[in-house]
């Protein structure tokens, strides 16, 4: 497995910690499924931050802080900024929403953000579509992970491009890439491993979940199976049938 | 002094960033921003505070 930054992940499920119905459940889901990585954000404090911090230090998971709900590069730098400080790490999940409906990212600010953060000692990464030429722009930003989005936060609707997922695996073979958002189901996740993707990041599709630590746990072996299916070297798909029983020493019987 | 902090106005009497927490009871991990602008912990105890001055205050929540 690739390593992120330096960091070798103890399995490629990355797991947002927003949405659960409770943090006994929310740690449930971090407990069942083993996943290493665990992605917080920074909000005015109201009282309830240092309860939910203590918490995610309790798992003993490697943290990612985000800049959601960042629009302008000005507000994302200073974003990862103070969760810098925070959370005590140079990682940093930059999102610079562009689109209110779709979320989408905003590729022009991501980059220059990125550049920005990159110089400051930031290990940035960077929520990004799947378009190969802002992959490049990253890259050259000083960007060492891509995350392209499989679909809109929160829709659930999988690889809305396994086409696009697929040519930014082959052009950039020894970048580590993580399918970001839109994960609905395991079989999502699967198909994303099957690509070649190092690292699956979802949040809604397990903590929505009517029982969200075992959907967190079927999360991981969808991501484990799809890790090693790849490994394993899949057929190519045909239209045609080709018959996998032998066909010479058939019994002439008609 | 009459400071907006976090969205809401306050007035308050603490004349540097460092006062403004101890006054407002914030404790652990938090981090600071004054006009958009992020202000480390180490300069806090030196950032004077000024009239209308916007401070935010965030710590850790979850999120995706």
């Amino acid at each position: 497995m690739k390593s992120f930054y330096g960091i070798q992940l103890p399995n490629p499920l990355m797991l947002g910690t927003a949405q659960y119905p409770s943090p006994a459940i929310l740690e449930q889901a971090f407990r069942d499924s083993g996943a290493g990585v665990a992605t917080v954000s920074l909000r005015r404090e109201s009282g309830a931050g240092q309860t939910f911090w203590q918490m995610i230090r309790d798992l003993g998971v490697l943290v990612l802080p985000n800049t959601a709900s960042c629009h302008t590069i000005k507000e994302a730098v200073t974003t990862a900024h103070m969760a810098r400080e925070v959370f005590d790490t140079n990682w940093i999940k930059l999102e610079l929403i562009g689109h209110t409906d779709s979320l989408q990212p905003d590729v022009f600010q991501l980059v220059e953000a990125a550049r920005i953060l990159t110089e400051d000692g930031f290990q940035v990464f960077p929520y990004t579509t799947d378009d190969l030429i802002v992959g490049e722009r990253l890259l050259a930003a000083g960007c060492e992970v891509l995350m392209p989005w499989g679909a809109p936060i929160g829709s659930g609707r999988g690889l809305n491009n396994a086409y696009a997922l697929r040519a930014m695996r082959a052009e950039f073979p020894d970048v580590p890439l993580v399918v970001d958002a839109g994960i609905g189901l395991p079989s999502h996740a699967a198909q994303a491993m099957e690509l070649g993707y190092d690292a699956v990041l979802l949040n809604t599709a397990v903590a929505r979940a009517g029982d969200p630590a075992a959907m967190a746990r079927a999360m991981l072996l969808a991501i484990e199976a799809g890790q090693l299916a790849h490994q394993a070297d899949p057929i190519e798909a045909r239209d045609m049938a080709e018959p996998s029983t032998p066909v010479i020493g058939k019994a002439f019987l008609s | 002094m009459k400071i907006v902090l976090n969205g809401e106005p306050r007035e308050l009497r603490a004349e540097t960033l460092s006062d403004l927490l101890v006054e407002c009871g914030f404790s652990g991990r938090v981090a600071t921003a004054v006009n958009e602008d992020f202000v480390p912990a180490g300069l806090r105890i030196a950032h004077k505070l000024s009239d209308g001055d916007r401070v935010e205050v965030v710590a850790p929540m979850q999120g995706g």
